[in-house]
């Protein structure tokens, strides 16, 4: 459990650290939070030469509401998420999942933008963006793009983000007020990943779902947008014919592996016990 | 005028915080401001740093190691292997099963991790950069994972090692990856009496291998000083006397060269009992570099190196009467124990006291046979947290006792109530050859039943079956009772010894001048509490107040020889010796008070704190008095000072017991399992100090909740192991673990000095069955003997699953 030798980088400035990437090469690696990749180092699956340190950069900091726009800088922690009362107020459903992330020590120094960053199918924000339809600030050498969270994830650890690119800032379109929202995670403990987890967001009019989004955690190479489980909402009356059809299509959808939680088919039925129970929660929350 | 007013006897009582005082733990001031002085904490001038180059796969020949590049990278001053170790002849070292283990691979690795280099360097950095660049070739071989498969004809020879030895530790070996068999009782009288049993119930009952998991793990510093020839290891160490013992037996070091310290212990559990290739590499290089070499292991190490618990198959079969009687119980096991037999039981004992597996019940005839076997995992078969293989024996019998409950349809606490000892029956000797010293079962087994409403438990669970049956809830109610015997305080030293040596322990005393002592003792504690319970000991003995006694363990230079911690032997063992020592003490300052008080020494009585004239307690000496008295009066045929010393030699084990009640609700959609209540009735005889009795419970019962729910080392058909990381194996935080109420009746062990039992293992001895009945007894009317551990989620989904309840 001891890394390999590395430089640490601290950059003052966001262009100053995609300076150093650019300069650094395949070598550098940026480290927010670092609960992903100090581990890895410790364990020498990752044995950068360089650490770019994002945790000077002021710009990436901050979170910011105003009216449906929210805008989380990437060195957000997750205790922000959970303190941010304005954010709780315009979209809930990011402190719910936030306090589900690992324990306390760890949410004061993990950070929203490593969490979505990372490319791992075991962290609990990718879902959560996708069923938001978050898009993502990356800055590189060529300038700042924006990248749906829909678009960015093609694999385990694998993004649209190039290796030259910092993600700088999640920018969500919150849902309407009156909303409906759930995460229904299942696992083993605290601090574990998801065994399976399902992010739920609706919006009501009158009897009818106007609009269901729904993200799944931990049940494929990379996190779901459950596109097909949430048209089998959009437009009904949430009984259980439609709970029903949308826990069949996540279901449907998923790929996960065997492992220490259980096996494939346990994993991908809890994936629809998490969809079920996520749907009952946000229509019992909508307005 | 002097106002100044006597203390009543209530108020003197109070001044010793002796037996039976919640006294708060004298060690927690410097834990709980991280003062602590660990092995990791220990830094000495000039140290280095060892670490291990361990082996990928799980069986394989070493076919060669390259050191070179290494040796070349900065920092790294030597690579020792096997072939390093053969001249000094500690290629292996001997087990405390009486087996032989590699230090180093010799020629082959026998497990994944397996130690096969080790990296000597400046620093831990260097060490570890070290271990990447060491080069070694494998020609992997067929692994051997399945205890059942081990003794197949065409199984791998694992220990080429032992090759033709058909004559092990305990006697022949029936194939080249068979250890032992180990049996006690009357097979064919206890055969006949389940042929003409009304029924008899069979069952496999598996217990996973797990793993004690402290949260400091192993490691140690060794330093030879080349001008006096004196070799120190300072390490985690739960028998500090026997590792030096041992440690100049296979060195050839004189035993009073060698100087073995136990600093503060972050927890053991068992994994800290046996001897380690770390400990002797890190020696051994401190020999040839002639500087300090520290080695740690890391959690990932730890669970995968050193010494597992468990991974025993046990096929238990009860007979009974229709209307409830048992009549007969066997059982046959074949135990995992990995690539080297590295049992930390006493040596006469291969399967620990697991003869003790006709539990708390009176049955007339019994048979145990166990049959050990070599595979293709790490080793090791401690006792975590329990004394030896005695957690296996409690889950065995009690897992039986429901499933024979079920078979008769008969409530399972009604079962055992019927089948317990009774208290006119002790001492009871079971079936299978043990004195159970003293108990009352039925009046701990009716308060615990009471006291949880157990009667109204049932109806509620009744209500809840029917509400399911009718789609009203998709949770499912269970109740789990555990009546468990516990075997602990090894031991006699006529059937108890580690290596040969005695299982005894020691205490030695020294009353300072001024009415304060000292006391050493032979244990170890690696937290639990001895500095504040041994004090109390001395304090109701000696009538010195708790807080003016300091107490030292774990220094071999200083410290009485005792054979360490481990088992809940601390208590009836050195408690003992402690209570005894203190005897020797008082009986020598009633000398002292009957010269100065002038009268015959049996004329005076102890009264808490002094001796005093029978029928005039005006006139009396306090032991502060005496004390002083000892070392300033020239007092005829008495030698100057106030000290003792004890090696207590048992008579008997002592036997704690205790009725432990499980209420958990399982949603039978996930799996999840919420513990809703659990009740520890534990009767330890004399209690010492009730508040840290409780910690112990709490500690014990949360893990028992971590074994029963979710701790387990699995190894797949290639020998990779898993769950060999925090990550995956279960370590509950306070968010996981429920209330614990607890609860106690008083039954005083009639030999020991104080009547004390022991109780740091019994609650997760009576914890595991009571954790794994409610969760069987959840799905138990549907048809359901028996589903093994872990229940963690998946697996009681598939239990439900396999029971057509989930839809």
């Amino acid at each position: 459990m001891i890394p390999g030798a590395f430089d640490y980088h601290r950059p003052k400035t966001v262009d100053e650290a995609v300076g150093l990437l650019s300069s650094l090469g395949d070598d550098a690696t940026v480290v927010a939070g670092g609960h992903s990749l100090i581990p890895m180092m410790k364990l020498r699956m990752a044995v950068p030469e360089h650490l770019v340190d994002l945790q000077d950069l002021d710009d990436l900091k901050g979170i910011s509401v105003s009216g449906t726009a929210v805008t989380l800088g990437a060195m957000v922690t997750q205790n922000e998420l959970i303190a941010s009362n304005a954010l709780a107020q315009a979209c809930p459903i990011i402190r719910e999942t936030a306090l589900q992330i690992a324990d306390p020590q760890i949410r004061y120094v993990g950070t929203v933008g490593g969490n979505v960053a990372n490319g791992d199918p075991g962290n609990d924000m990718p879902g959560l963006m996708l069923a938001l339809d978050a898009a993502y600030e990356l800055v590189g050498p060529d300038g700042t793009r924006e990248v749906r969270a829909r678009d960015f994830y093609d694999a385990a650890f694998f993004t649209a983000r190039s290796d030259g690119e910092i993600l700088t800032a999640i920018k969500i379109s919150a849902p309407p007020a009156g909303h409906g929202w759930s995460y229904m995670k299942q696992k083993r403990k605290i601090g574990d990943y998801a065994t399976a987890a399902a992010a739920v967001v609706l919006t009501m009019d009158g009897a009818t779902c106007a609009i269901a989004s729904i993200g799944l955690t931990n049940v494929a190479d990379t996190a779901l947008f459950a596109e097909a489980a949430s048209a089998a909402l959009t437009g009904s009356d949430l009984g259980d014919a439609a709970i029903a059809e949308a826990v069949a299509a996540a279901k449907a959808i998923t790929n996960p592996a065997q492992d220490g939680r259980g096996p494939a088919e346990f994993r991908t039925h809890v994936c629809g016990m998490m969809v079920q129970r996520a749907v009952a929660r946000a229509a019992e929350r909508a307005a | 005028m002097n106002e100044q007013s006597t203390p009543t006897s209530a108020e003197r009582v109070e001044k010793l915080q002796g037996l039976g005082s919640s006294r708060k733990r004298v060690e927690d001031v410097r834990f709980t401001q991280g003062k602590g002085n660990y092995v990791d904490d220990i830094k000495l001038p000039g140290m280095l740093f060892g670490d291990f180059v361990r082996s990928p796969y799980g069986h394989a020949r070493v076919k060669k190691i390259d050191a070179e590049a290494a040796l070349a990278a900065p920092g790294v001053l030597a690579v020792i292997t096997a072939e390093d170790l053969k001249p000094l002849n500690l290629h292996y070292m001997p087990t405390l099963a009486g087996d032989v283990q590699a230090v180093l691979a010799d020629e082959k690795v026998l497990f994944q991790n397996q130690e096969v280099a080790f990296v000597v360097a400046e620093d831990r950095y260097a060490a570890a950069d070290g271990v990447e660049l060491v080069e070694v070739e494998y020609e992997g071989l067929p692994v051997v994972v399945d205890a059942f498969k081990a003794m197949d004809d065409d199984a791998p020879v694992l220990r080429e090692d032992l090759e033709g030895k058909t004559e092990g530790a305990h006697g022949p070996r029936k194939h080249h990856n068979h250890i032992f068999h180990w049996e006690v009782g009357d097979q064919a009288g206890t055969e006949k009496a389940l042929e003409e049993a009304d029924v008899v119930v069979e069952e496999l009952i598996t217990y996973p291998r797990s793993h004690p998991s402290p949260i400091e793990t192993c490691g140690c510093v060794a330093s030879m000083d080349k001008v006096n020839g004196k070799l120190t290891i300072w390490g985690t160490f739960q028998a500090p006397h026997a590792v030096r013992t041992v440690a100049s037996l296979i060195t050839n070091i004189a035993e009073h060269n060698i100087r073995i310290v136990s600093p503060d212990i972050g927890g053991g559990f068992g994994n800290k009992v046996g001897v380690y290739p770390g400990y002797i590499c890190a020696a051994v290089a401190s020999i040839v570099t002639g500087q300090p070499v520290k080695w740690i292991e890391d959690k990932i190490e730890n669970l995968t190196a050193t010494a597992f618990a468990r991974d025993y198959h046990m096929t238990g079969k009860i007979g009974a009467t229709k209307d409830g009687r048992i009549t007969a119980l066997s059982c046959n096991v074949l135990a995992d124990h990995g690539a080297f037999d590295a049992c930390a039981d006493p040596t006469k004992f291969p399967a620990g006291f697991f003869s003790i597996c006709t539990g708390s019940y009176d049955i007339p005839i019994a048979y145990a046979g166990v049959d050990g076997v070599y595979t293709n995992k790490a080793p090791g078969g401690v006792a975590y947290r329990c004394s030896f293989r005695v957690t296996e024996a409690a889950y065995m019998i009690e897992r039986m006792v429901d499933v024979l409950a079920r078979k008769l349809d008969m409530d399972p606490a009604e079962l055992r109530t019927k089948n317990l000892i009774k208290k006119e029956q002790f001492p009871y000797t079971s079936a299978l050859g043990w004195e159970y010293d003293s108990g009352d079962y039925q009046t701990a087994m009716t308060k615990a039943l009471e006291t949880v409403g157990y009667t109204a438990l049932r109806e509620e669970q009744a209500a809840n079956r029917k509400a399911f049956e009718a789609g009203e809830t998709r949770s499912l109610m269970g109740i789990g009772v555990a009546f468990f015997t516990e075997i602990v305080g090894a031991g006699p030293v006529k059937n108890c010894d580690i290596l040969g040596l005695g299982m005894f322990d020691s205490c030695e005393i020294r009353i300072h001048p001024t009415g304060s002592a000292i006391a050493r003792l032979g244990t170890i504690s690696q937290g639990q509490g001895h500095a504040t319970t041994f004090a109390q000991i001395l304090a109701s003995e000696i009538g010195i107040p708790a807080e003016d006694i300091t107490i030292e363990e774990g220094d071999t230079d200083t410290a009485p020889y005792g054979l360490g911690t481990y088992g809940s032997r601390s208590t009836p063992v050195a408690g003992a010796a402690t209570a005894m020592a203190g005897r020797k003490i008082r009986a020598k300052a009633q000398m002292i008070a009957a010269y100065l008080l002038e009268v015959h020494d049996n004329d005076l009585e102890w009264d808490i704190d002094r001796f005093q004239v029978k029928g005039n307690p005006e006139r009396s000496k306090t032991m502060k008095e005496i004390a002083f008295a000892s070392y300033n009066q020239a007092i005829p045929g008495l030698e100057p000072g106030l000290e003792a010393v004890s090696y207590y030699d048992p008579p008997n084990m002592t036997y704690p017991y205790g009725a432990y009640i499980c209420v958990l609700d399982v949603d039978v959609d996930t799996g999840v399992i919420d513990v809703r209540r659990f009740y520890a009735l534990d009767d330890c005889g004399t209690r010492i100090n009730p508040m840290i009795i409780e910690g112990q419970v709490h500690g014990g019962l949360t893990e028992a909740l971590a074994i029963s729910m979710g701790q387990e080392i699995t190894y797949d058909e290639t020998g990779n192991v898993h769950g060999g990381s925090l990550l995956d194996f279960f370590l509950p935080t306070a968010v996981e673990t429920p209330v614990w109420e607890t609860d106690h009746t008083e039954t005083p062990s009639p030999h020991h000095p104080i009547g004390a039992k022991g109780v740091g293992e019994s609650p997760n001895v009576g914890g595991v069955p009571a954790f794994s009945n409610a969760v069987n007894d959840a799905f138990a009317h549907f048809g359901l003997t028996h589903t093994g551990m872990p229940h963690d989620h998946w697996r009681v989904w598939k239990t439900a699953q396999g029971l057509g309840l989930t839809g």
